[in-house]
């Protein structure tokens, strides 16, 4: 069942175009994330749905609900905000029980029992008297959490909620954030601008740049099957080729590809409408493979060298210069029991598989 | 000793050397403001009791500190909230015409609010200084309420909002109780400069005397100068404890909210 629909949502600042022509829909119950750099609109377009922006053009509707001239306040939604905005004078269960305060059918106990139950949830019982500034981050970020779901939102808004807690934490609380949605099943909307995080927590993502959504897809096609250049670079690592397009008909595209050579794609790796002529594809890393001494493959063999490494300790990533090209590609390396890690310089075969290649858009 | 601590020795005794002659001489059993010291006295006090002109000169100045700290500190709320969320044209050269009276020669002000007061027909008394007061605290009111609205994070009065508070319910839950500390500064700080001030009320004050205006009436007669003494010792006493009360109030409210502590007038 659809919860928010957005159409035709256009934002100006101005003569600042910050939204251009949203559309979307996102399912009851669904995690679904913004995903762009700084400055693509996806903050702007999360405050339009919690009411802190007033669209140009276009309709927001939630839950059925035309959302135009609707204040913050009155909508079905609640928002984790990324400095939490915990209030600084009142304590923890204060903070918690804030929304409570107009609901005039609950007793105090009722409420009391309600914001145990939300400290409890996200994991903070005993906490309620704690003041506000005596809390981490990780714990502020907790109490923004249970004040916010303590109200039962159609949805809940999440504003690069895990940016400013360090890696260790950061991890933790995207998997506890996972549970909680699982948990409570309402509509969570994350704003993030770290891929990996929204890979790992999203059903569906919205990769926006300037103001548009470049693409919509589930975490396994973005990063298989970027639209463009642009996503595919985004998400994760990519290398992107040079490549030639020479026939294009129907199932049948065949692309003559800079240091690879010519291959036969499958219409699931091409855009929708793909031509003859200049455009690039894509391969990720971890597809190619480099051959160590005395291995065989009966796959593709591209012949190269070594032109920069990077030692991670489980994996090694190297720069390879294929023959015939200049800009190196990059290819991961899991450092198993045995395998050397080889020097720059080294001449090395790379082996590639022409099912992980991507044509892009141009 | 280098020449820098004998220089701020210097200073200091030149700061409060006068402050602790006040009392010195208001205890002094003499009319003349000399040494050598003639004798311990608490007559000057009790002669403080039985000026009736004093005690309403004392009223006067009390009224019109208590409705000018007020007024220029709700004005002070308004333009420092102003400043510190909205964009507006031309609001750098609004913001510096209502700042101007801080530099302003007092006397200019005086002397241009007392001939349009005429012109414009009021009666010059109690609220014209008022008016006039709430001129010149008013930018110190914003000076000090516009670091407590700028500490402000924006994202939790939308949080209130978000959280289905209204806007003035906002304002009033949480914005008011985080900004009370600069509130207490700024009413304080407004009714000390308006207490003491001189030439506004000089010029604006009709026949009814502010507490300055009268003291300096009272030059006149030297026999008068022990009890002019005695009040001013009681002023010194009132100003410590309102600044200890402020600073006091100040810290509360930081410790309170877990905010850093910095400036204040301690």
């Amino acid at each position: 069942m659809t919860m928010i629909t957005l159409d035709g949502v256009e934002k100006y600042y101005g003569d600042y175009r910050a939204l251009r022509g949203i559309n979307l829909t996102i399912g009851e119950g669904e995690f679904f994330s913004l995903l762009g750099p700084s400055g693509c609109g996806k903050t702007t377009l999360l405050r339009t749905i919690a009411g802190f922006e007033d669209v140009t053009t276009g309709a927001v509707t939630i839950d059925g609900k035309t959302m135009t001239n609707v204040p913050a306040n009155k909508r079905p939604t609640n928002m984790v905000f990324q400095s939490y905005a915990i209030f600084p004078h009142l304590n923890v269960a204060e903070n918690v029980a804030f929304g409570l305060r107009r609901r005039r059918d609950l007793n105090k106990k009722a409420k009391n029992t309600l914001v145990e139950d939300a400290l409890d949830m996200v994991g903070l019982d005993g906490f309620g008297d704690r003041a506000a500034h005596a809390l981490s981050g990780g714990q502020r970020q907790r109490v923004a959490l249970a004040r916010a779901l303590i109200l039962k939102p159609k949805v809940l808004l999440l504003d690069e909620p895990l940016s400013a807690l360090d890696k260790k934490l950061r991890e933790q609380m995207q998997s506890e954030l996972r549970r909680l949605q699982r948990q409570v099943g309402i509509t969570f909307i994350l704003v993030t601008h770290d891929q990996e995080e929204a890979l790992i927590m999203s059903d569906r993502i919205a990769v926006m740049f300037e103001g548009q959504i470049a693409q919509l897809a589930n975490p396994q096609t973005l990063y298989r099957r970027p639209i463009n250049r642009k996503v595919g670079e985004f998400i994760g690592v990519m290398n992107t080729l040079p490549a030639q397009v020479k026939i294009a008909v129907g199932a049948r595209v065949s692309v003559d590809v800079a240091g690879l050579g010519p291959v036969m794609l499958t219409p699931d790796q091409c855009p929708s409408g793909a031509k003859t002529g200049e455009t690039h594809v894509g391969i990720r890393p971890e597809t190619m493979a480099i051959l160590f001494d005395g291995e065989t493959s009966d796959g593709n063999i591209a012949n190269g060298m070594i032109h920069e490494l990077a030692y991670y300790g489980d994996m090694t990533y190297y720069d390879v210069k294929l023959d015939g090209i200049e800009r190196p590609v990059t290819i991961s390396m899991k450092n198993l029991v045995g395998r050397p890690v080889l020097e720059r310089g080294q001449r090395t075969r790379v082996r590639w598989d022409e099912r992980s290649l991507v044509l892009f858009k141009e | 000793m280098n020449g820098l601590r004998i220089y701020a020795l210097i200073y200091l005794v030149f700061l409060y050397a006068p402050i602790i002659l006040l009392p010195i001489f208001a205890f002094n059993d003499g009319t003349v403001i000399a040494f050598p010291l003639q004798g311990v006295t608490t007559k000057w006090f009790s002669e403080l009791m039985t000026v009736n002109a004093l005690h309403d000169s004392v009223k006067n100045s009390l009224y019109v500190a208590v409705i000018t700290a007020i007024f220029s500190t709700l004005l002070g709320i308004c333009a420092a909230r102003a400043q510190a969320r909205y964009r507006f044209p031309a609001k750098k050269g609004i913001v510096g015409l209502i700042m101007l009276p801080l530099v302003l020669p007092e006397i200019i002000v005086a002397v241009s609010l007392l001939i349009v007061f005429l012109s414009l027909g009021f009666n010059i008394g109690l609220w014209t200084i008022i008016l006039g007061h709430v001129l010149i605290c008013t930018p110190f009111s914003i000076a000090i309420l516009n670091s407590s609205f700028q500490n402000l994070d924006p994202s939790i009065e939308e949080a209130a909002q978000d959280l289905g508070e209204t806007r003035f319910g906002t304002f009033l839950k949480i914005t008011l109780p985080l900004v009370m500390p600069g509130i207490v500064s700024s009413l304080l700080i407004a009714f000390t400069i308006s207490m003491d001030e001189f030439i506004i009320a000089f010029f604006l004050s009709g026949t009814e005397p502010t507490l300055p205006v009268y003291l300096w009436s009272q030059l006149r007669f030297p026999q008068r100068l022990p009890v002019v003494m005695a009040l001013g010792t009681i002023l010194v006493v009132l100003s410590i404890l309102i600044l200890i009360l402020a600073e006091a109030m100040r810290r509360y409210g930081l410790r309170r909210s877990g905010m850093q502590d910095k400036g204040g007038f301690l």
